[in-house]
């Protein structure tokens, strides 16, 4: 076990070399400097401004020098917001955005989990048929054109909702419905599968035969070894939130990560750019290690 | 992949009918309508945000252009964009899946583990980043050879390259499984005794067998590809104007919501539009799926 953690580690470290890698040179590659304006900048100031942020030398010094600042826990200045670093940046913004996040993965896994297994219980009925229409449709719709509707209908129309912002847990209903939605109907369909598969099992006949109540059977025996697959697909969810939840910060006016990240890239920011990939990615791995480890946890048999 | 009980499973489907006469009728009406429209429609008018008339079935937007008009074209390029980049993620992840399944031991446990890191890592925001580094470089090097073309579009070519290569990691789980489990059948065992090459193995031999299986996933991958696409332009960082996509129309739509005055066509046109789309891509991707694979 101990070995294992310890190798997961090395993989961890390993990809997020790699991230840091990746980020930096494709901002690099990109023709076009961090100053480069309406104006041009007189070379003297912009040579003092490269040196300031430490972006002269060649590019190995550069890589070489971000790299150990990166160890160091410094993300930089960020080349936009001047004076500003990115720890303080995303300090600020990323609290917002992993409560989004948070309140749509629960969201996601518990309504799916539930809606999944609802399908199943009642395979082959309306409900099921229903159920999956309704997944599927979640699925097609990205939540551009699913937050946009709901602030039409209940933002608008009724008047019940905000229509963006931060501050209420009111705020938070409409964004965190968008970003979970097609999360939830992905694990719909995933769970539907795997009890309908399980429902079949022998321990299951053997609950039935005892003379438990369906729900029982259902929820109480045959849901721990039917939502493994769930599981094992928290990692990639987890990825799809992430990404997804700049795009619903920006429909629904949320002052989160989100918006940074794009205009980082708009604005040629590499620094704030670089800092919130790996962020995102650290984010991302250690998640990933964690739903390993819970794994482990659930499922007796791959325990060694 | 002819296999006669499952095409007479999927003709007695009634949701696949529906489904591939919808999306022939939106791709009919999309590439061959615009056509027949005046082009003057996609031009600026003074007649801006003009709501849905005869005239303009959709309405107008913001720089008075007719929002059909601009529907259909969106939906050209959307379409486009998911079937080509659809087709590449197919070559890669079929290539990659064909070959880490056949050569097994420690190359399988590789890839596949490449598969897994990448499953895991917000890929789209890599795409963000590098549509945007290559870009210039693609015009200039279009520039120089003089594709005309290529300038004009090379935006399009991009989209279609990077998330061809992000979206190929399913195919390639799905041909790897297949590849597994035809691995030990007899006949490729008696290929091999006959002295075939392990690309002749490769490609004449289990390729012929997966097709079923890379039809069904293509099916899938082209609205992944098209909800990509539009997530890249919604975001502005896609297509880029005077062209437009179903998420660059999107985007405007959601742009002209306030509580002030609400423009809903430039919303609920491109919205249907493309979510039936969707919808009519999922809905025949799946009923492919059951009808080739009942178990699943």
């Amino acid at each position: 076990m101990g070995l294992s953690l310890l190798r997961r580690f090395w993989g961890l470290a390993a990809v997020l070399f790699c991230v840091v890698s990746i980020t930096f040179f494709l901002i690099r590659l990109s023709p076009g400097g961090p100053f480069d304006g309406e104006r041009k900048i007189p070379e003297a100031i912009e040579r003092e401004l490269l040196a300031k942020y430490r972006l002269d030398g060649s590019l190995w010094e550069q890589y070489s020098g971000y790299v150990g600042d990166l160890v160091r826990g410094d993300l930089r200045l960020s080349t936009k917001y001047r004076n500003r670093s990115v720890n303080e940046i995303l300090a600020q913004t990323l609290p917002v955005t992993l409560c989004l996040g948070g309140v749509a993965f629960v969201l996601a896994a518990a309504g799916g989990i539930w809606l999944g297994a609802f399908a199943a219980m009642h395979r082959h009925t309306w409900r099921d048929a229903g159920a999956m229409f309704f997944a599927l449709a979640a699925i097609s719709l990205p939540s551009y054109i699913i937050g946009p509707v709901l602030i039409l209908i209940f933002g608008l129309d009724l008047g019940w909702l905000p229509v963006g912002g931060w501050g209420s847990w009111e705020h938070l209903i409409l964004p965190s419905v968008t970003l979970a939605a097609p999360a939830m109907a992905a694990i719909a369909r995933l769970m539907r599968g795997s009890m309908a598969e399980t429902l079949q099992q022998d321990f299951v006949r053997t609950a039935r035969a005892k003379g438990l109540r369906e729900t029982a059977v259902v929820y109480r025996h045959a849901l721990r070894v039917a939502v493994l697959p769930v599981v094992s697909y928290l990692g990639p969810l987890a990825a799809h939130l992430l990404t997804g939840s700049i795009v619903v910060e920006t429909i629904f006016h949320i002052p989160g990560a989100g918006g940074f990240f794009v205009h980082s890239i708009l604005n040629r920011d590499g620094f704030l750019l670089g800092g919130m990939v790996i962020v995102y990615c650290v984010l991302l791995v250690a998640f990933n290690l964690a739903v390993d480890l819970g794994y482990g946890l659930l499922d007796r048999r791959i325990r060694g | 992949m002819a296999d006669p009980r499952a095409v007479r499973r999927l003709a007695r489907n009634p949701a696949a009918w529906v489904s591939a006469g919808i999306l022939l009728v939106v791709a009919v009406a999309c590439v061959v309508w615009p056509a027949f429209l005046p082009a003057s429609l996609g031009e600026p008018s003074p007649n801006q945000y003009a709501p849905p008339s005869w005239e303009h079935p959709f309405g107008t937007d913001l720089n008075g252009r007719d929002q059909l008009y601009r529907v259909l074209t969106g939906g050209r390029i959307s379409l486009l964009v998911g079937l080509c980049g659809a087709s590449v993620s197919l070559v890669i992840g079929a290539a990659w899946g064909l070959v880490a399944g056949y050569a097994g031991g420690w190359l399988d446990a590789w890839m596949m583990r490449f598969v897994d890191v990448l499953y895991s890592v917000p890929r789209l925001i890599f795409i963000l980043i590098a549509i945007n580094a290559f870009n210039a470089q693609l015009q200039s090097f279009a520039t120089g050879m003089g594709w005309g073309w290529l300038v004009q579009s090379s935006r399009i070519a991009i989209l279609i390259l990077t998330l061809g290569v992000i979206e190929w990691l399913t195919m390639a789980r799905i041909v790897r499984g297949q590849v597994l489990a035809l691995k030990s059948r007899q006949f490729i065992a008696a290929a091999k005794v006959l002295g075939q090459s392990h690309a002749g193995i490769l490609l004449r031999h289990l390729l012929p067998n997966l097709s079923g299986v890379i039809l069904i996933y293509l099916t899938l991958a082209i609205p992944a590809v098209i909800i990509d696409e539009s997530f890249l332009s919604f975001l502005g960082l896609g297509i880029q104007a005077p062209q437009a996509s179903w998420g660059s129309l999107l985007a405007d739509g959601a742009g002209a919501i306030n509580p002030l005055r609400s423009f809903w066509w430039l919303l609920v046109f491109p919205a249907a539009c493309m979510s039936v789309s969707l919808l009519a891509l999922n809905f025949l991707g799946d009923a492919l799926r059951d009808a080739f694979d009942p178990r699943g």
